[in-house]
Parts: structure tokens; sequence; C-alpha cells
């Protein structure tokens, strides 16, 4: 359950120290961590802490970490007090119908890029690359005004359309394949199999460590996405919970423990995507260093 | 996706057919493989892109016909002070939070490389802000920075701070970039954390045995192995996260709404609020081509460089 070690090892830079005084060194590291891990963990400590106190409590000082008497009624309260049942599963829903569709277009389309010929191919490939460095938020406005025309705005259709038809999932599907020899699909062919055939049932197993690295970017970006919903829903019973928690914290602005209880039921799956999928995804940033 | 059960009735190759038609069909076959996601891909991406750079030139509210401008929005860019800012501020944001992340991200994969116990635990605790979900921890470094009851503020009160010198974090116009630009830094330097181990991973252990033989210091082997080794992977990081940085805008609008008054305002911001809250399209659009054109700087840059690195190597 945590980020893969490397095959490699490393002779380690024990920074500063000559190596008879290597024991210094390593005592030095060890505190170095602790303090650098406890910052990182600071504020989800203190965001767990708060979502089990009473508003007047959150801001005691000194920090009380663990409650005296945990107000567990917070996180039974923030179902009723807001939509949050309906934002959990605007948002799954969401998440899962993109990352499929996403995982399923591009795959698809990535295998005739690397493994068929038909005119045009290359320009066709072109298209997809050219817009990868193009940021998303330079064609946001027409991109809108191109949903609002087709009469998608306030629909999920909107957010599904515009997420799950990406040029990185393409990219890096056919990077992958590029990588499987084409002398597999030739012996199937000859085996009578058709292309869809091959790209089910040779090419889709093969290709595991890409779709999860694509599942994995896919899912935490459609989970954690903030403008695009903020864009297009503006109906409450259609938002995800990313602006449902925003929503909740400009009406409810006193309620600490309840934003965080919130805040903490949002972190919930991501946290178990992550865990479960983590050695893709850090192999995933390490061979292609793209971020969705 | 009905294409898969649609075409798979049909095999592509069967024998006794013409040369001239199994070919056409091959073709097919290859197109109904791209079509599901490129159409997507062409209507949702492709069709807005071009769309852009269009309106970029055209005065528009979304309702009224749109009208030619020819180079009015471009113009006003020069008269506009809240663009300035956003810009300037955009400049700021990234210039500050590029070398300052880059640091720590090669300080934590430094750290974490070496062999101590329970790295993977610490690498996972460092990676997780990362993939956490951005409304909910501005919410907490909202509570944690806040002007009056922030513990940051009672830490710093308790620690003999005068009340009257304590940073009002994102309330202040001097500290809200401050706030955005360490928030930004948590957030993110896990993620290039990962990218630097695996370049530390790719230099050879020979050198550093070299180096030991020699008596080198750790901090010498710093200096003369690890960071020239890392040079392609620290170009990489800075490429990317300049990119990053110009797109800026979740955590300005969760953490400040841009303000106070305009002093965290990025170009995003300015885009959005040009779109949705004036709906003055053409100029958003114009604001967005001087993103786009940002970050066309950088990518060329990138070309070039790259281009020249293989050029040496070959």
């Amino acid at each position: 359950m945590t980020i893969a070690s490397p095959s490699v090892s490393v002779a380690e830079p024990t920074l500063r120290r000559p190596r008879r005084r290597i024991k210094w060194g390593l005592i030095f590291t060890y505190v170095l961590v602790i303090i650098v891990t406890l910052t990182m963990l600071a504020p989800f400590v203190w965001m767990l802490s708060a979502s089990v106190k009473l508003d007047r409590d959150v801001f005691a000082f000194p920090i009380q970490w663990i409650p005296e008497m945990p107000r567990w009624e917070n996180y039974i309260d923030i179902w009723t007090k807001i939509p949050l049942g309906i934002f959990v599963w605007n948002t799954t829903k969401l998440t899962l119908i993109v990352t499929v569709l996403q995982l399923l277009t591009s795959s698809f389309a990535a295998y005739a890029f690397a493994k068929l010929n038909f005119p045009y191919r290359n320009l066709l490939f072109l298209a997809y690359i050219a817009t990868i460095a193009m940021p998303w938020q330079v064609y946001m406005v027409p991109q809108f005004l191109l949903m609002r025309e087709l009469g998608l705005n306030n629909t999920h259709l909107a957010l599904i359309a515009l997420q799950a038809f990406t040029a990185f999932g393409v990219f890096l599907m056919r990077q992958f394949y590029m990588s499987i020899p084409d002398e597999l699909c030739e012996a199937a062919r000859i085996d009578g199999m058709s292309e869809y055939g091959i790209w089910w049932r040779i090419m889709l197993p093969l290709s595991m460590p890409a779709l999860s690295t694509l599942t994995i970017f896919t899912f935490v970006n459609t989970w954690n996405d903030f403008l695009g919903p903020l864009i297009y829903l503006t109906k409450t019973e259609l938002k995800t919970i990313q602006i449902g928690i925003r929503m909740f914290i400009t009406q409810y602005t006193q309620e600490y423990g309840l934003i965080m209880a919130a805040s903490v039921v949002s972190l919930i799956p991501v946290l178990i995507v992550f865990l479960a999928l983590q050695r893709f995804f850090v192999e995933g940033i390490a061979s292609t260093g793209i971020k969705g | 996706m009905s294409s898969v059960t649609d075409g798979g009735a049909k095999p592509p190759v069967k024998t006794g057919m013409s040369k001239r038609r199994r070919k056409a069909l091959n073709i097919l076959v290859a197109y109904s493989f791209i079509a599901p996601n490129f159409i997507g891909f062409a209507v949702f991406t492709l069709g807005p892109i071009l769309f852009a750079f269009a309106l970029a030139f055209m005065h528009w509210d979304g309702s009224n016909p749109i009208q030619f401008a020819g180079l009015a929005n471009f113009w006003k860019l020069f008269s506009d002070r809240v663009f300035q800012s956003a810009f300037w501020n955009t400049i700021i944001f990234t210039g500050f939070t590029v070398p300052l992340t880059l640091i720590c991200a090669l300080g934590l994969a430094i750290l974490l490389n070496q062999k101590i116990f329970g790295r993977n635990f610490f690498r996972t605790v460092a990676f997780f802000p990362y993939v956490a979900s951005l409304v909910a921890v501005a919410v907490v470094w909202n509570m944690i920075f806040h002007p009056e009851f922030g513990p940051v503020n009672m830490v710093l009160y308790s620690l003999g701070v005068d009340p009257k010198n304590l940073p009002a974090w994102a309330a202040d116009r001097h500290w809200a970039m401050v706030t955005i630009i360490m928030f930004s830094i948590w957030k993110s330097m896990g993620y290039f954390m990962v990218i630097y181990l695996a370049g530390l991973q790719g230099i050879s252990t020979e050198l550093y045995e070299a180096a030991d033989i020699d008596g080198a210091t750790g901090w010498q082997k710093f200096w003369r192995i690890t960071l020239p080794q890392l040079a392609p992977t620290t170009f990489f990081v800075s490429v990317m996260l300049t990119i990053q940085s110009f797109k800026v805008f979740d955590q300005v609008y969760m953490i400040t709404q841009g303000g106070p008054g305009t002093s965290t305002l990025v170009l995003v911001y300015h885009i959005y609020n040009e779109a949705f809250i004036s709906w003055d399209l053409g100029y958003s659009s114009m604001v967005a081509l001087v993103l786009f054109l940002l970050v066309l700087l950088i990518t060329i840059v990138q070309f070039r460089w790259t281009q020249r690195s293989e050029g040496d190597t070959a």
C-alpha cells in the first residue's frame, strides 16, 4: 500500500557528512523526513480532527488533535444538511462513465493508429498531438457556447462529452501499443481473427499497465474536476461533490465541523483508488510524465 | 462503441474476395476504430479550438448577433488594467512557484531515495496532496491560515509575534499571493518528486563509487554528479511546472477569489470573469489567446532544447 520501491538502488547521497560519521547523517535524515512528513500530513490530520468537533472547538488553541468527546454526529448531519448523497452519486456516475468511455474509445482508436494502415493516418494523429499542449482553459468558453447551442448546458452529458475523448488517452495507449510486436497481430490475422477480435483478445489483455495508468489519471481528474462542473452545472441536483462542497461552504460559513466532515467524505474514494492503483500511477508519471 | 458489435459480425479478411474490395474493407475497419473517439474529439475539442481563435476577433455577448471586431479586442488588452494585473500576477505566481516547487521536489526525492525505514510510506504521504481533491484541501488551508483563529497565526503569536504584525494571509494584499504559492507548492511537490525519483534511479551507481574512491564529500557528489545528471529531468519538470502555473485557477478561486482587490487575479480567472460574468466572449477569447501564446512559447523552447540535446548525443 505504498509507493513501489525502485528496482535499482542508488548510492545514498549522505549530504555534507563524510563516511565515518554516517550515523549522524542518518539521524539527521530521519529527523528531516519526519518533519517533512508531518508538514505534509498536518492539514489532513487537522481536517480529520476538526470533522468530529463542535464548531466552537475547531479553532481552540493549543490544538486538541484528538477531541475528548468526538462528535460523530457530524458525519450523519452532513447527509441531511446538504444533498451530499446526490453529489456523491452524481460524481460517481460521471467519473465511471467518463473513465469507461475514455478507456474504450482511446484504446480502440489507438489500436488503429498503432497497428493499421489507412489514408490520412498521420494527419489524423497529428490533430491529436497538436492539441495535447493546448490548455483546456484556452477553448473552454467556445466549448461552453457549443454545448449551450446543443442544449447540453446544465446536463451531465456536457461534462462526459468534454472529458471522455481526450488526446492524452489516445496518445498514451498508442505509445503502449507501438511497443507490442506487430508479429503478434499478423499471426492472429493468419489464424483468421478479425481486427476487432485482435483488439479485444490480444491487445487489451496485454495493455493492462497502460489501461491502469489511464484509469487512475482519468478517475482522479474527473473526480476532482472543479472548473468544468463550475461552468456547466448550476442546478443543485446536478452538482458534483467538488462544487457541492463549495456551495456548502458559501451557505454555512461557520459550520466548520460539518464542512470538514464533508471534505473527508470527498477524499475517501480518491484515497481508495489511489492506494489500490498507486503503482500504476507512479509508473505512469515516471514513464510519460504527462499530467491531465 | 456500437461499432464493436456491428463490425464484429463481418470479419475483414475473407478468402475469395477481390484484392481491391479487401483493401477498401480494411480501410473501413480502420476508420471504424478511430471514429468513436475522433468524432467526439473533433466536435468537442478541435471545433472549439478553431472557434476560439475566430472568437478573439469578434464582439459577442452570447445572445445578440456576432459582429466582426477586427483588432479591437487586441487593443483593449493595453487599456485593461485588470488584464495587466492578471498578466503580471500570473508571471509572479509562476516565477516563484516553479523554482520553489523544483527545489522542494528535488529535496524530497533525494531524501526519500535513501535507504531508510518506512521509505514507501513517506513517499505515499508526500504524494497524496497531489491526488487529494483541491476543494477539500483548500478549505482546510483557509482555516489553518485564518487571520484571527487559524493555528498558524496562533503559533506565530505564541512565538511572540506582535498581534499587529501577524499576517492576514488570504485577506491581505501582500500575503494573499504568498498563501496561494505556498498552497500550490505543498499540493504538487509530491508529483514532481516522483519524476525526480525516476531521474535519480537512472544515475549510474558507478559514478558515485568512483567519487567515493576519490574521497568526494556528499556535498561535492551532489553538485558534481547528482545535479548535472538530473539536468534533463530538471528541464522537463520546469517546463511542466511553468505550463501548469500559467493555467492556475482552482486554488485562486477557492482561497482568495482573485482578491483582495486584484492582488491574486490570474489570467484564467480573468478569462472566466470576462466570459461568464461580463459575457464579453470575444474579449475573453483574446485573453485566452494570450494564455495560449505563453504556453506556446514554453513549448517551442522545450522543442528546441530537446532537439539540440538529441543532436548532441547523436
